[in-house]
């Protein structure tokens, strides 16, 4: 089976984001794998084990996104695809689903691993647009997942509970975290990952005019929102309980 | 004059189409034609509470098929709407499946799509609040119509203006994709979270899941609380999804809101942070949680809230 992972470089959650041209800042800092993505590669990793077949990673970025796919490498991904191109600095979703789409398409796929939303973006909004693109089912928001015979099975979450989901493949899945325990990188696994293949790609290798990989949004300005203060803090020495039954009180909902 | 659409998500129908509801009454309110789409079993009996927000025409369609397949029905028989109709802007309730929707018909008609959008300001422009809501970005859009865009919900408050919609039913189209095959559902009890006039939510800091009885007890004590969680504990399996407040959870407004060994993450302090009031308990004094909470205590949760459950007695008499 021939599983592709999309996986995105992103500014490390754990140091607060910065601005630069009201666009997130993706350099300089410190930036990793985005960490919903490594669910989508231990999913990915746990299908070929189980079924035989490759996983090939694929991301859209900047030069440096070649380390998040090396990360990928590591965890026991076996090749990888990175599309990184100056033209493509601000795509939007809907540019970044027509990149990944046409990567995708050239590689030849049975099924497609993405994250429910990325980190950084958070639009939830480009593996939908790539399963329109590749005309293939979408089975998202999975929490647990299996294949049998040539049919994917999930339980997709749901407000209530949860749906069991069928869908053929070929097809393109998202995974929530919690979907399963991603491995850490063995020692070996990273001395592996450095000769491991990756293509590198350009927009003009992938069929796209430019129009397609223009962006349909600006951002006029970023400003910053009404903060809202900080209130009284106290160290609980033991009345800190009371406190708060007074501030119920006071707003009056006991 | 625009023509702006406003899709409803029958998948959201434990509230009721309120962040429908809530985009029309801001939709009406820029003036233009505004209409609405709603697909699913119970589309029909929507689109009276549709025209009363505002919505003079409401494409209804009652088929299970809208519901049982992951997006490629509805998005489907909405292109199809669109090509027979022109919209210039579509709103969309930020939800699962809708998004599913919206990125379907973004690829098939080349619009622009933006997510987790908290204003709009007509068919060129919308909103949308970053970094935990600290910085608000304007963005503009181009490209063909319709502009697609997903709406946080509670970023507006829903009033009825009288109307009522001319319903025109549609009828679903055979295509094929993935398939819902059963339903579950975890039974609830309680008010909802999203209409809890307090809500008594709990973090990883409540250290194990059987804590969380805790709250509970604290919850049953107030009028209208209901119990509400982090991410961390429900990817921890502690409790349900459903409980789930944030940006991939439930956004939430209640009277008070009382954060029981929660960080304060960004992508929690989105779903929360338009309480009215917020109260934090965490040992941690420099959590980021108490930078936005107007009581805070520093001490041990497990300490705490039993206290405050005996307090809360006392009061009540
Ligand atoms: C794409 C994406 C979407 C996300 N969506 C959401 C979402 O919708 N909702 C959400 O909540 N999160 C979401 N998250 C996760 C979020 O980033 C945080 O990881 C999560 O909110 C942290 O939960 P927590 O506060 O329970 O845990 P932690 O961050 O681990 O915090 C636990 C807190 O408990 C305190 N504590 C420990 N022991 C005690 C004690 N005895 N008494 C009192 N306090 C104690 C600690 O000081 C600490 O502050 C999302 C993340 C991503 C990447
Ligand atoms: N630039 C990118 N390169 C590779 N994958 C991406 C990229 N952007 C988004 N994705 C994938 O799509 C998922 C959802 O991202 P988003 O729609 O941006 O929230 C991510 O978890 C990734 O799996």
């Amino acid at each position: 089976m021939n599983v592709l992972v999309l996986v995105k470089q992103i500014p490390d959650p754990n140091n607060p984001y910065q601005l630069a041209n009201n666009r997130l800042k993706r350099d300089g800092g410190q930036n990793v794998l985005d960490p919903g993505d490594e669910f989508g590669v231990e999913a990915a990793l746990q299908l070929t084990e189980a079924n035989g077949g490759e996983v090939t990673v694929v991301s859209m970025g900047p030069e440096s996104a070649m380390e998040a796919i090396r990360r990928a490498l590591s965890m026991g991904a076996h090749k990888g695809v990175l599309i990184s191109d100056d033209s493509l600095q601000g795509a939007d979703a809907l540019v970044t689903a027509r990149v990944l789409a046409a990567a995708i398409k050239k590689t030849g796929f049975d099924l497609v691993i993405a994250g429910v939303e990325s980190t950084d973006g958070s639009t939830g909004t480009v593996p939908g647009a790539i399963a329109e693109l590749l005309g293939v089912p979408l089975a998202s928001f999975a929490k647990h997942l299996e294949i049998k015979d040539t049919t994917l099975h999930i339980q997709r979450q749901t407000e209530k509970g949860y749906d069991d989901v069928e869908s053929p493949l070929p097809a393109v899945l998202t995974v929530t975290a919690g979907v399963n325990e991603p491995r850490y990188p063995t020692f070996k696994g990273i001395m592996q990952a450095k000769s491991k293949p990756v293509e590198q790609l350009k927009v003009g290798d992938l069929g796209l005019s430019a129009d397609e990989a223009k962006a349909t949004q600006t951002v006029n300005e970023v400003t910053p929102a009404p903060a809202r203060g900080a209130g009284e803090k106290f160290e609980d020495d033991g009345t800190g309980a009371a406190k708060v039954a007074d501030f119920l009180k006071e707003a009056k909902v006991i | 004059m625009a023509k702006i659409w406003v899709y409803g998500d029958p998948a959201q129908d434990s509230t009721g189409f309120k962040t429908t509801l809530e985009i029309l009454t801001k939709a009406r309110s820029l003036g233009g034609e505004v209409e609405a789409v709603v697909f699913g079993p119970g589309a029909t009996e929507a689109a009276k509470a549709f025209g009363e927000h505002g919505a003079t025409k409401v494409f209804a369609g009652d088929d299970a098929a809208f519901a049982d397949t992951i997006g490629t029905v509805a998005a489907t028989a909405l292109h199809q709407l669109v090509q027979e109709n022109q919209p210039n802007i579509i709103l969309f309730p930020m939800s699962y499946d809708a998004r599913d929707v919206a990125s379907r018909l973004s690829a098939k008609t080349g619009s622009t799509l933006m997510s987790n959008a908290t204003d709009f300001t007509g068919a060129d422009g919308a909103k949308t609040a970053i970094f935990g809501g600290a910085q608000i970005v304007d963005v503009k859009f181009d490209g063909p119509d319709p502009k697609l865009v997903l709406i946080r919900p509670k970023s507006f408050d829903a009033e009825p203006s009288g109307g009522t919609a001319e319903v025109v039913s549609v009828s679903a189209p055979t295509v094929e994709g993935a398939k819902v095959v059963e339903r579950h559902e975890q039974a609830a009890s309680g008010p909802k979270l999203e209409d809890a006039s307090v809500i008594v939510s709990g973090g990883r800091g409540l250290q194990d899941p059987s804590n969380f009885k805790l709250l509970e007890d604290l919850a049953a004590l107030i009028p209208g609380a209901a119990v509400g969680a982090t991410r961390a504990v429900v990817d921890a399996g502690w409790v349900p999804y459903a409980m789930q407040i944030g940006q991939t959870g439930k956004t939430v407004k209640p009277k008070v809101y009382i954060a029981v060994g929660i960080s304060g993450a960004t992508q929690h302090i989105v779903g929360m942070k338009s309480s009215d009031r917020i109260v934090a308990i965490n040992k941690d004094a420099e959590a980021p949680i108490f930078q936005l909470a107007d009581l805070g205590i520093v001490g041990d949760a497990l300490k705490v809230v039993p206290k405050l459950t005996e307090e809360v007695k006392a009061r009540k008499g």
